[in-house]
């Protein structure tokens, strides 16, 4: 037991005295963007930062039970929704990229080079070609649904096996239609990272409705008490500063820029 | 594949980077405080319930028997919901730490410990229990010099539960929240290495990880002959 306590405290030592936790998600997690711009800011206000990268959804609900401090989400409706309800305050625009549709080079639904994104889940459907869905209630699963209710289709009762909820992550969902030649609906950044593509590329991309916007907010201190207002407040204001623009702007994935500062940058 | 994530492991190791050693760190102070806890709980209340006598027994011994097959994944939900801010001990700051690992892991490793110490003892009472010739609570007092008579099965018992700890995600991904620099355990980044589709390099990590848990055991053994 003393063993294990003299092993258990320099760790627990270790920790920073003054940090905020974030809850945001998979797709700033996994595109390695984090890593890039927490340094920055710790740097600049000697905040550090613990950041629980889960899906929109679930770092809503976090900031919903006063576990996070800060939610860095992209699900616009959701997040509206979560400031109406009291749970969050002081919303902001901090960057966006955009989604991208991934499909197999062979193509079989024959959609590649199109710009219109509904028209392309039409044809996906149409074929009856693979689609993973992450199935996960995170921002980008948020926003294919909207896709799919926009087709007027519902892949869920549509049968014949060709929609797959495989319930995880963004990289998860890309292992996956790597592994099945599916397509897949996926944020650029994540893409950008993503290693082990097969033959995965890009088919449609440059539509409007892809736009993918990040906000952050605040949870409401009033409703959590335990919620570093102060250090919280900090971190979404160096977000959108200029300092913290130009280090979201700065992120480069093999040389392409990621995240776009809102307010330009 | 499996020759190549060799050679990066090692590579990675004599790298001697610092993230990676902290990692390594981290997950050895966890996964041992957490297995301390659980010898420490179960290897005596093993024993006691393989000596001891009272009506009911048999049902008891099938209930924690049970637990031996707890989900990580459900023990870390409920874990959660008890250390959230919203929970009833959310005042304790608990969650995403280190510490909430511990616990998260203890709960998990304490039947196993409970349930190979229960067996090792079985078998020394039935060798020795004649002569130590004690009934009711009285039979409480034999379970150390029972212990003493089998170091070997102690010894497995609490090396079963490192190697519960050391091996499990499921629980510390959700209690712990897998944080940079501060959560983050081997096994927790072999998850989200492979979630990155880093593949190999998960891998490496995961030799590096198999490695560790080979020099505990190899210790422990050492340990236990030299004490001999």
């Amino acid at each position: 037991m003393l063993l294990a306590l003299m092993l258990v405290l320099p760790v627990q030592a270790r920790a920073q005295s003054r940090f905020i936790t974030v809850a945001s998600t998979t797709s700033t997690e996994q595109s390695g963007l984090f890593a890039h711009l927490l340094p920055a800011f710790t740097q600049a206000t000697g905040i550090g930062v613990r950041v629980v990268a889960v899906g929109t959804g679930q770092a809503l609900k976090l900031g919903e039970r006063g576990d996070a401090d800060v939610v860095l989400v992209h699900d616009r409706a959701a997040e509206l929704r979560f400031v109406a309800a009291g749970w969050g305050v002081g919303r902001r625009e901090v960057m966006h990229n955009d989604f991208v549709l991934i499909g197999p080079q062979s193509d079989p639904a024959g959609v590649m080079g199109g710009r219109d994104t509904v028209e392309a889940f039409h044809r996906v459907a149409a074929a009856r070609a693979p689609f993973i869905t992450r199935g996960d209630d995170s921002g980008t699963n948020a926003a294919e649904l909207r896709f799919w209710r926009d087709a007027g289709i519902d892949p869920k009762t549509a049968g014949g096996g060709w929609y797959r909820d495989i319930g995880g992550g963004m990289v998860a969902a890309l292992n996956a239609a790597a592994g099945m030649g599916a397509y897949t609906l996926s944020d650029r950044g994540t893409w950008l990272a993503f290693a082990n593509r097969a033959d995965l590329t890009i088919v449609v991309e440059g539509d409007l409705q892809l736009f993918n916007q990040y906000g952050a907010m605040l949870v409401n201190p009033a409703r959590h008490p335990s919620v570093k207002a102060a250090e919280g407040q900090a971190f979404i204001d160096w977000l959108v500063s200029p300092d913290g623009r130009a280090v979201i702007a700065g992120y480069r994935v093999g040389g392409e820029q990621v995240f776009f500062p809102e307010g330009g940058g | 594949m499996i020759l190549a994530a060799l050679a990066d492991a090692l590579g990675l190791l004599l790298a001697g980077d610092a993230t990676l050693w902290g990692i390594i760190g981290l997950s050895l102070s966890v996964s041992l405080a957490a297995s301390g806890i659980a010898a420490l709980v179960g290897v005596p209340a093993g024993a006691a319930l393989a000596v001891v006598r009272f009506p009911g027994r048999r049902g008891v011994v099938v209930a924690v028997n049970a637990l031996l097959g707890l989900p990580p994944v459900v023990v870390g939900l409920a874990l959660y919901l008890l250390l959230s801010r919203a929970g009833p001990l959310g005042g304790l700051g608990l969650l995403f730490t280190p510490a909430a690992m511990v616990l998260a892991q203890a709960v998990l490793a304490t039947p196993v410990v409970r349930a190979l110490a229960h067996r090792a003892a079985a078998g020394a009472w039935a060798a020795l229990g004649d002569e130590l010739q004690m009934d009711g609570a009285g039979r409480l007092r034999a379970v150390p010099v029972l212990l003493r008579t089998v170091p070997g099965g102690v010894l497995t018992a609490v090396l079963a539960g490192f190697g519960r700890t050391v091996s499990e995600v499921g629980a510390i991904l959700v209690v712990g929240g897998n944080i940079a620099g501060h959560t983050r355990t081997m096994t927790t980044a072999v998850a989200l290495e492979t979630a990155r589709g880093n593949l190999p390099f998960a891998l490496a990590l995961g030799v590096v990880l198999l490695g560790i848990s080979l020099g505990v055991n190899a210790v422990a053994f050492a340990v236990a002959r030299g004490g001999r």
